[in-house]
């Protein structure tokens, strides 16, 4: 058990110093000039001059030897300190990134968690009847193939645009000011509503297909015909082949988490929803370099803390891991 | 003679005769012959000024045109020629490298080799995908098909490299793999004879797999503007559509046709796959 969780561990503490270094390397690598791009847009504000040179000394001192960059660079990592946004001038970075990520969680939070439930139970229904099989299948396959922003734009258009039911833009109304009231908290479950829901639904066939899949296994195993010749109903053969079925979709949130967290960056972009990814896009856009560095750290710090939980409930939920550490073959 | 060749490929009749891979099969030529041909159908370039801006679709704008008064259905077709190429190129890439480090991990399962291999995985497997080539792609000022296949690939090979070990770890004790192996014949050989063919099937699930990853981690490049730097693409038709508020204006014919073609295409491609799985599982056949 001790063993198991930390080879994990270690796996995403290497990630983790592998991605602090690819943003240390790419601005470093790639062709065209950062420090050109910045200079022209730092000259024209105030007190400009001098914030560059602190930006530049932070994040860069091309001046010292590499390695000495390097450890630099692990500092300002380990104090928060990513620097000045040059989009917000002159917010830091790290201000930007709280201030972004309460609208990542609260649509991904929910989104994550509901999908999987819903979409397993879902699952294992197709799975041993065979009508609702055929009847929903197609669909659960339809919401899995749809993009993220694809399916986006069609839920804004059909709630938003014809039904007039749901804001399509924003995270509140541009009348309202974040506070604790019972209005604001209202506006904003409105608006979060759309997003919330386009995550939910791609993901629900995701979850389906693979629970559907799992159960069709399950079903030809054994056990099941066993079962089956005992004279059991059907729902206590789904009961069994769930409890099997689940421990590969727990694994499987585990792989698939960065990519949700990739389509939420699209999803935000239609919704005009002010998230992380949304963040990062204008960052790009904007070639906000410190901002974009900033963004990349915490999500990906984001993922793999959601990795490392999903291992520990994985562990909590298969007897077997939790008993002895066995390679997984 | 046609009965022979059926008894040798049985594997093959039964794919072509499901119904789920003859379904899926039919729409994906469809969307490949409209890729292919579609360009032809137009009178228009995908980037000109075609009529009126804000028409629905009609006979002479088969998908109506946009707010600056561009023909859709031109754009859509160009823009899918664009996606699917890279998609196939980034899926084979993908695949290849999926492959050789899964045969490679599994052929010497249990090695310090196979932990390092599958360190490796574990750690792209984790590397939120979208996110970094975000920052790749925003460094690269100048993208065109190949390397936009090349940085799409880059991320997406890890699950099939994981795949494929098992499913090699599970074939390299077969005795026929020890028989190869105690004739002292080379590691590439055995790999390629021995695990290679007889996992032709489940590698070819696994490109259709890939091609669907591939083509939605594109599609959405695209969309973020970090597509091909030149010429159109389907994501890049949806977001103009987004940027120039198309859906608010309810513009469907903008925002929603191109993208539910290339939903349709990755749905049908799953239909195949499936048909697929219950053709080369004898297990799943009888259902």
């Amino acid at each position: 058990m001790g063993k198991y969780l930390r080879k994990k561990l270690m796996i995403y503490i290497i990630t983790f110093i592998l991605a602090v270094t690819i943003n240390f390397i790419i601005p470093r690598m790639m062709p065209g000039d950062p420090i050109q791009s910045l200079l022209s847009r730092f000259s024209g504000m105030e007190g400009g001059r001098q914030i560059l040179e602190e930006q530049l000394t932070l994040l860069f001192n091309l001046d010292q030897p590499v390695w000495q960059q390097y450890l630099n660079f692990w500092k300002s990592v380990f104090t928060l300190d990513f620097g000045i946004s040059i989009i917000q001038f002159p917010t830091p970075v790290i201000d930007i990134i709280k201030r972004a990520i309460v609208y990542d969680l609260s649509v991904l939070f929910p989104a994550i968690i509901l999908s999987w439930i819903v979409g397993n139970k879902l699952g294992a229904y197709s799975g041993t009847d065979k009508k609702v099989d055929n009847a929903s299948m197609p669909f659960f396959y339809f919401l899995a193939s749809s993009p993220y922003f694809w399916m986006a734009g069609l839920v804004a258009f059909f709630f938003g645009v014809v039904l007039r039911w749901f804001p399509i833009s924003g995270a509140y109304s541009a009348v309202a000011s974040p506070a604790f009231t019972w209005n604001f908290i209202k506006d904003f479950l409105h608006h979060w509503f759309l997003p919330f829901f386009t995550m939910f639904l791609v993901q629900l066939g995701g979850w389906a297909i693979g629970m559907r899949n799992m159960i069709m296994y399950e079903k030809s195993s054994n056990y099941s015909k066993y079962m089956e010749t005992l004279g059991s109903s059907k729902k206590l053969i789904r009961k069994y082949g769930f409890r099997n079925g689940v421990l590969p979709q727990v694994t499987g949130l585990a792989l698939r988490i960065g990519r949700i967290v990739g389509g939420a960056i699209t999803v935000q972009v239609v919704f005009n929803y002010p998230g992380l990814g949304r963040m990062l896009l204008d960052a790009v856009q904007n070639q906000d370099y410190f901002l974009m560095q900033g963004i990349f750290l915490t999500i990906v710090t984001m993922v793999l803390v959601a990795n490392f939980v999903v291992d520990i409930v994985y562990m909590f939920i298969d007897p077997r891991v939790r008993l002895s550490f066995t390679e997984e073959v | 003679m046609a009965k022979d060749f059926w008894a040798k490929h049985e594997n093959l009749y039964y794919a072509l005769t499901n119904k789920k891979v003859i379904f899926g099969l039919s729409i994906v030529i469809l969307v490949f012959l409209l890729a292919a041909f579609g360009p032809l159908l137009t009178r228009y370039e995908y980037d000109e000024y075609a009529g009126q801006g804000y028409l629905p679709p009609s006979s002479e704008h088969f998908f109506g045109t946009t707010i600056d008064g561009k023909d859709v259905f031109t754009r859509t077709v160009h823009g899918l020629r664009s996606t699917l190429l890279v998609g196939a190129i980034a899926g084979t890439i993908a695949t290849l490298i999926g492959c050789i480090i899964g045969f490679v991990a599994g052929y010497y399962g249990g090695t310090i080799f196979d932990e390092l291999l599958m360190m490796l995985t574990n750690i792209f497997v984790v590397i939120p995908q979208l996110a970094l080539l975000i920052v790749i792609a925003a460094f690269l000022e100048v993208r065109g098909t190949f390397v936009m296949a090349v940085i799409v690939a880059s991320t997406a090979w890890p699950w099939t490299a994981r795949a494929v070990r098992s499913q090699t770890l599970s074939l390299k004790n077969q005795e026929y793999v020890s028989l190869s192996k105690i004739s002292s014949i080379s590691v590439g050989r055995i790999l390629r004879e021995d695990i290679a063919s007889n996992m032709f099937s489940y590698v070819f699930m696994v490109f259709i797999q890939q091609f669907n990853g591939t083509m939605l981690a594109t599609v959405q490049l695209e969309f973020l503007g970090l597509g091909p730097t030149k010429g159109i693409s389907l994501g890049l038709v949806m977001q103009n559509a987004v940027n120039w508020n198309g859906i608010q204006l309810g513009m469907w014919w903008w925002a929603i046709i191109p993208g539910l073609i290339l939903t349709i295409l990755i749905t049908a491609l799953y239909f195949i796959n499936t048909g697929l799985d219950a053709a080369f599982n004898p297990r799943l056949r009888e259902m």
